[in-house]
């Protein structure tokens, strides 16, 4: 309780305050908003990953289909953004829901379905025969409820229930009994943790947060294309911030974005062949030396990160 | 009064488990009553661990059934076994090696049997475990996460408890004290399944012996009575856990 209180003030509040309060300092709102993106995905994974210890490759299958959810929701039954955000929502944690039989596959082999599966949501939205449905792969325009003022506002909330959560990840007894699992799933069983719902709800909630973010992101930018929403390096950036920070803490995925994605955005613009360079040693050097993340790390040092 | 007039806590009968046609328990019948110690004991590979296995939740049995307090439990799922009271500690013990001891208890505590639970400051002090409360279950020694499982099984508030060769390993001094917490657990009323290659250890702690053979139960008695018995001699004869 304590801590969570503490983590909230440490993390989610500075957070949360420097995402709402930036764009009046800083002219590029939408590099503001993909930081935003990518910390809202990182913690995402962070909830199912760090959490349960399924590796979900396919993670961006719930970004595109809460995505064309919300596009579709405006599109077809012309739905006030607000209302069809929570419809994108919706249709990513039904897609989850769908794919819980995934659990019965362990380690690399999950990684790899989830990401078949993401592969496939994609291959039928922008199938051309279905054009008058979605778009196809001509794309989405949401012109009419252009509002880049209020989508961003509507991320920044979404940031900060999503930082809520993995606070509350940390340091409640759900999140502990998701840890225990990840450990053991056999003695949490034995422990009296019902594993099965457990991971259950921790997959729905991570597929929540990418559905609305993803809802949210096609509001903002409200012209995209089937593979800009459905793009692996979603999954790939959020799955390396995530671990590069540390997993199973509030702070690793804040960390690993802003520094990654930081760098992504220094370098990678300007000098992308250095970029890349940069960006595999860094990544090999995490797994080499780093295996557990930065937090970890900082820990061991006797700084007490949350 | 003596337990066998009391009704059993736990009914085992007919019990069978196959591995691909192999009969690791081919019609184990036996009964535990509440405050009770009966030894389960048998050379290596005679089907122990699988018998607490499927008491236990971790697999379905083949045929035969298990009873908890009349009710039938075959293939009630672990967590639910844990809920009723039903729980066990592992021949190689299963710590959440990321979790702090403290965590590891906790876990059980709050998951386990809803008005059992132990304190868990207190299980941690009585099985010694206190010092390392806030350490990593990873950095505990073997026989340190031994007491742990132990520890976390208690923690659901148990009223059957396997425990599976808990001594292996221990130093004397340290099997003395854990013979002595396994009565003392027994008398709270706690049912106790004892399996165990140490006799000395069966013999200061168990009521009762079930001896186990290729799956099936060879001889039930006191342990005095076992180790008189021809074909129990037998089966033990020549293995390294020879009387
Ligand atoms: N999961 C399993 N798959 C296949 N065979 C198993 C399995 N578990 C146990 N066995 C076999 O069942 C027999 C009994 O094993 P076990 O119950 O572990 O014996 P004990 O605990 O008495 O030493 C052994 O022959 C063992 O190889
Ligand atoms: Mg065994």
């Amino acid at each position: 309780m304590l801590r969570g209180v503490r983590d909230s003030l440490v993390v989610v509040v500075p957070l949360t305050a420097a995402a709402a309060l930036l764009p009046f300092a800083y002219s590029n709102e939408l590099l503001l908003f993909n930081f935003i993106v990518f910390l809202v995905l990182a913690q995402g994974v962070n909830v199912i990953y760090g959490f349960t210890g399924y590796l979900p490759f396919g993670y961006v299958g719930f970004f595109g289909t809460g995505a064309y959810g919300f596009s579709l929701a405006v599109i077809h039954l012309h739905l006030f953004p607000l209302v069809a955000l929570g419809l994108g929502a919706a249709a990513a944690v039904l897609l989850a829901l769908l794919l819980t039989p995934l659990f019965r596959l362990s380690g690399a082999y999950f990684a790899i379905a989830s990401f078949a599966a993401a592969f496939a949501v994609y291959e039928v939205v922008s199938n051309p025969h279905l054009d008058a449905i979605t778009k196809g792969p001509y794309g989405i325009s949401l012109s009419q409820i252009y509002n880049p003022q209020l989508s961003y506002g509507v991320a920044v909330v979404i940031l900060a229930v999503t930082l809520g959560v993995t606070v509350y990840l940390k340091n409640s007894r759900f999140g502990l009994s998701l840890r225990s699992i990840r450990d053991d799933s056999l003695s949490a069983a034995m422990a009296g943790v019902n594993v099965v719902r457990a991971r259950t709800l921790a997959w729905l909630i991570s597929a929540l947060i990418a559905g609305l973010i993803g809802g949210v992101f096609a509001w903002y930018v409200s012209v995209f294309y089937p593979e800009t929403v459905f793009g692996a390096e979603f999954s790939v950036f959020a799955i390396v911030f995530a671990l590069f920070g540390g997993v199973a803490t509030v702070s690793g995925p804040v960390l690993g974005v802003i520094f990654l994605y930081g760098i992504y955005n220094v370098i990678g613009i300007s000098a992308p062949q250095y970029f890349q360079l940069i960006y595999g040693l860094l990544i090999m050097g995490l797994v080499l030396f780093l295996p557990g993340g930065v937090v970890p790390l900082l820990r061991r040092w006797g700084i007490d990160v949350p | 009064m003596s337990p066998e007039k009391e009704a059993p806590l736990l009914a085992v009968e007919a019990l069978e488990k196959r591995f691909s046609g192999f009969r690791a328990l081919d019609g184990v019948s036996f009964e535990v009553r509440p405050g009770e110690i009966l030894g389960l004991v048998g050379p290596n590979g005679s089907g122990k661990t699988t018998c607490i296995n499927v008491i236990t939740g971790l697999y379905r049995p083949d045929g035969g059934k298990v009873t908890f307090e009349g009710h039938p439990i075959n293939g009630l799922p672990s967590h639910r076994l844990a809920r009723l009271g039903v729980n066990r500690t592992f021949q190689v013990p299963r710590p959440f090696p990321s979790l702090t001891v403290r965590e590891n208890v906790a876990v059980a505590a709050y998951h386990g049997r809803r008005a059992g639970g132990a304190e868990i400051e207190t299980l941690l002090l009585s099985l010694e475990l206190d010092a390392y409360a806030d350490k990593p279950a990873a950095d505990l020694n073997s026989a340190q996460q031994k007491m742990l499982d132990l520890a976390r099984a208690l923690a659901t508030g148990p009223r059957l408890l396997c425990v599976d060769e808990l001594a292996a390993g221990l130093s004397r001094t340290e099997l003395e004290r854990v013979a002595l917490r396994l009565r003392a657990f027994a008398g709270s009323g706690i049912a106790l399944l004892v399996v165990e290659h140490l006799m000395g250890f069966i013999g200061e702690v168990t009521d009762r012996v079930v001896v186990l053979n290729a799956g099936k139960i060879i001889f039930e008695g006191t342990l005095a009575e076992a180790i008189r018995d021809r074909r129990v001699v037998e089966v033990f004869l020549g293995t390294e856990h020879a009387v």
